[in-house]
C-alpha cells in the first residue's frame, strides 16, 4: 500500500522518546514506531489503549474448562463406567482435565489473539520497514499529508534523527 | 556507551557486569554467527548422532515384530525402563518452561540468555518422552484409543484415570511450551531474516510472518507472551505433578504417597537444570558467546541445581521417614529392599549422584563457577535422577504385597532392546538439537537486548538502566 510521510532513524532511545512526545504535540497521531525490543518507555510515550489480547486469553480459558467439564462427563453418561460404587460424575478427578484443557484452549485463544490485533503475518511490508530496526536502530514513521511533512521532519530531526526519509 | 564486537577476546571472567557492557549491535553479530553454513564438524556430529538413531529405530522394529518379550519385562516387573525414561524425559522437559516462563514471570534477568536453549530443550524433550508410552504399549498402532472421540462401539476413555489425565496433560504441554517457543522466537527469526541473503532470507522471511517489530506488534506481543507465561507456570507444576499420580493413585507400596507431586516437580526442574549446563556449557564455547552466556549465568542455574536438589534430597529422607512412621509392614519392607535389596546398587547410585556428591560440592562457590566441574556435575545428576525414576518404578513394583513375587529368581535385567530405545531416545533428542542450534537463533536476541542498558544519547546517573 501507498504511504506517504517521514520516517525518522535514531540511534538512541531517548532521542526517539522525545521526537515521539513532540510530534504527538504538534498533532502527529499516526505513529508507527520500530524497534528491536519493547521498551517500557516507547510505551509511556505513546501511551495505547489496554491490548485486547487478554479478552481472548479468558474467552478461551473459560471455554476450555467448560469443555473439559463437558467432555469428562458426557463420556461418563455415554459408557458408564461404574467403579467401587463411585459417582459416574465426579468434579474432582474432572478438574485435573477441565485444568489442562482450559491451559491448552486458553494458549491457543491468546495465539490467535495475538495474530488478529497484532496482524499478523503479514504479507507484504511497507517501504519504510529498514533491516536496522531488528538490529540496534529505532524508527520513527509519521504518516502525514505532504503538505505537513516539513513540519514533521523538522521536529524529527531537531529530536536527534541522523537520518530522515520521505516516504 | 562502550561497544564490544566480535574479534576482541573475552574478558577472562565473564560475568552479568561484563555482558551489561555489550552494545545491541554486538548482541546481533555475536549470536547470529552461529547460524551460518554448518562446517565439516557438526555434519560429523550429525551423522553419528542418526547412526545411534538407527540402532534404536531398529531395535524399536524388532519389538513390534516380535512382541514385547524383547523388554525384559519379569513379572511383577511390568513397568520399566520405558516408562522409567518417559518420567525422565518429562523431567528434563521442565527447567525449560521453569526458566522460560516462572522466572520470566519473577523478572529474573539471568534468565534470558539460557532462556532459548532450555525451551527448545522442553520442545524436543516432550518430543522424546511422547514416544515412550507408545513404545511400552503392546499395541502402539491403537494408542489413538487414549483419545476422546466419537467411535463406532461408543467407548469413552475413563476420565477418572490418571493414565488418560496424563495423555492430556502431555500434549497440553507440548502444545503449549511449542507455541511459547515459536512466538518467542518470532522477532529473533526477523532479525536473521534481516541480516542473511538467499535462500536463508526467503525461509527466514517466511518463519518470521512479517515481523517488523513495529509498536503495534510489540504492544500486543508483550501482553500475549506475560499470557503465555502465565498459563505455562502452572502447567509446568501440574504436568509432573499427573505424571507422579499415575504411580501415586496407585496402591504399590513405594507409590501410594502424597508427596509424589512436589517431590517429581522438584526432580523434574534438578534434572533439567542439570541438562541446560550439560547443552550450554559445550554451545557458549563452540560459537563464542560466553559474554551472554557468562559464568555468572553458569552459576545461577547452579545455584537452581542446588535449590531443588536440596528438596529432592529432603524428599527422600521423608519416604524413608513415612515408610517408618506409618508402621506398615509393606511400606517398611520396601524402603529395606530398596537399601539392601536385589536392585540396591539403582538405589545407591540415585543417592550419590542426587545427593551426596551435589550436597557436598554444590555449597562451594569456587565449585559452581569451575565450568568442566559443572559440566561433569550436570552429568552426574542426570545420570542419578534416570535412576531416581528406576528406583521408584522397578523397585516399586518388584517388591509390592506377594512375597512369592520377592527375591532374585524374578529379577527384572534391562535388556538389548531396552539399552537401544535409551540411546536411541538421548539420539533422537540430539538429532533436534542439533538442527535447531544451526538453523535458529539459540540466544534470544530480544530478550538478551531487554536486559542491556538501551542506547541513550543523554546518560544519566544511574547510567541508563532500571
Amino acid at each position: 500500500m501507498a504511504q506517504q510521510g517521514v520516517l525518522g532513524i535514531f540511534p538512541y532511545l531517548d532521542a526517539t522518546t522525545t521526537a515521539i512526545r513532540q510530534l504527538r504535540k504538534a498533532g502527529f497521531t499516526d505513529l508507527t514506531v520500530y524497534s528491536p525490543v519493547p521498551r517500557h518507555e516507547l510505551e509511556e510515550a505513546l501511551e495505547p489503549r489496554e491490548s485486547p489480547v487478554r479478552l481472548y486469553t479468558i474467552a478461551g480459558g473459560v471455554l476450555g474448562a467448560l469443555t473439559g467439564y463437558g467432555l469428562a462427563s458426557y463420556a461418563s453418561i455415554a459408557y458408564p463406567l461404574v467403579v467401587g460404587g463411585k459417582p459416574l460424575v465426579h468434579m474432582i478427578p474432572y478438574t485435573v482435565l477441565a485444568f489442562e484443557v482450559a491451559v491448552l484452549f486458553g494458549s491457543l485463544a491468546t495465539v490467535l489473539g495475538l495474530f488478529i490485533t497484532a496482524r499478523l503475518p503479514r504479507l507484504a511490508f511497507e517501504t519504510t520497514y529498514d533491516p536496522a530496526f531488528s538490529n540496534d536502530r529505532l524508527g520513527v514513521f509519521v504518516r502525514c499529508s505532504p503538505d505537513r511533512a516539513a513540519a514533521a521532519r523538522e521536529i524529527l530531526e531537531k529530536a536527534g534523527a541522523p537520518e530522515v526519509r520521505h516516504a | 556507551m562502550a561497544t564490544t564486537t566480535i574479534g576482541t577476546p573475552p574478558p577472562k571472567t565473564t560475568t552479568f557486569e561484563t555482558m551489561s557492557r555489550l552494545s545491541y549491535r554486538a548482541v546481533n553479530e555475536t549470536v547470529l554467527q552461529a547460524i551460518k553454513a554448518p562446517g565439516r564438524g557438526w555434519y560429523i556430529l550429525f551423522l553419528i548422532d542418526l547412526a545411534i538413531l538407527a540402532v534404536g529405530v531398529i531395535a524399536f522394529a524388532n519389538q513390534l515384530m516380535t512382541g514385547l518379550g524383547v523388554a525384559g519385562y519379569a513379572p511383577p516387573v511390568m513397568w520399566a525402563t520405558y516408562i522409567t525414561t518417559f518420567v525422565f524425559w518429562v523431567g528434563i522437559a521442565h527447567s525449560g518452561t521453569l526458566i522460560s516462563a516462572i522466572l520470566y514471570l519473577f523478572r529474573a534477568r539471568w534468565r534470558t540468555s539460557v532462556y532459548r536453549v532450555a525451551e527448545a530443550m522442553t520442545v524436543f524433550a516432550v518430543m522424546t518422552a511422547g514416544l515412550f508410552p507408545l513404545i511400552h504399549v503392546g499395541r502402539p498402532w491403537v494408542a489413538y484409543w487414549l483419545l476422546p472421540y466419537p467411535s463406532q462401539g461408543h467407548v469413552w476413555p475413563n476420565f477418572k484415570s490418571p493414565l488418560v489425565w496424563d495423555v492430556f496433560a502431555v500434549s497440553t504441554y507440548f502444545t503449549v511450551s511449542a507455541i511459547f517457543f515459536v512466538i518467542g522466537l518470532i522477532p529473533d527469526i526477523a532479525a536473521a531474516r534481516d541480516a542473511s541473503t538467499g535462500w536463508r532470507r526467503r525461509l527466514y522471511g517466511i518463519l518470521a510472518i512479517g515481523w517488523r517489530g513495529s509498536n503495534r506488534e510489540w504492544h500486543h506481543y508483550s501482553r500475549a507472551y506475560m499470557f503465555l507465561a502465565a498459563f505455562a507456570t502452572p502447567l509446568v507444576l501440574s504436568v509432573h505433578s499427573v505424571v507422579s499420580w499415575d504411580f501415586a493413585m496407585g496402591i504399590v507400596p513405594g507409590w501410594h504417597a502424597t508427596i509424589f507431586a512436589p517431590y517429581f516437580v522438584a526432580g523434574a526442574i534438578f534434572s533439567g537444570c542439570a541438562m541446560v549446563l550439560t547443552l550450554v556449557i559445550p554451545a557458549r564455547r563452540i560459537f563464542g558467546v560466553e559474554e551472554i552466556i557468562t559464568v555468572d549465568h553458569l552459576e545461577a542455574l547452579a545455584k537452581l541445581c542446588l535449590f531443588t536438589g536440596t528438596i529432592v534430597a529432603f524428599s527422600y529422607a521423608v519416604e524413608f521417614f513415612t515408610a517408618w512412621y506409618s508402621g506398615n509392614p509393606f511400606e517398611r519392607g520396601q524402603f529395606w529392599f530398596r537399601l539392601t535389596g536385589d536392585y540396591a546398587v539403582g538405589a545407591w547410585t540415585m543417592l550419590t549422584c542426587n545427593v551426596f556428591i551435589p550436597q557436598l560440592t554444590l555449597w562451594f562457590k569456587p565449585l559452581r563457577r569451575n565450568i568442566p566441574f559443572l559440566f561433569l556435575i550436570s552429568i552426574v545428576i542426570n545420570i542419578g535422577m534416570w535412576f531416581e525414576r528406576y528406583v521408584i518404578i522397578v523397585l516399586s513394583l518388584g517388591h509390592d504385597f506377594v512375597p512369592f513375587a520377592f527375591g532374585s529368581r524374578t529379577q527384572y535385567v534391562i535388556s538389548p532392546t531396552e539399552l537401544a530405545i535409551l540411546v536411541g531416545s538421548f539420539a533422537w533428542f540430539g538429532m533436534f538439537f542439533l538442527l535447531f542450534i544451526k538453523f535458529l537463533p539459540w540466544v534470544s536476541l530480544t530478550e538478551v537486548k531487554e536486559v542491556l542498558p538501551p542506547p541513550m544519547k543523554e546518560r544519566t546517573a544511574a547510567g541508563g538502566g532500571h
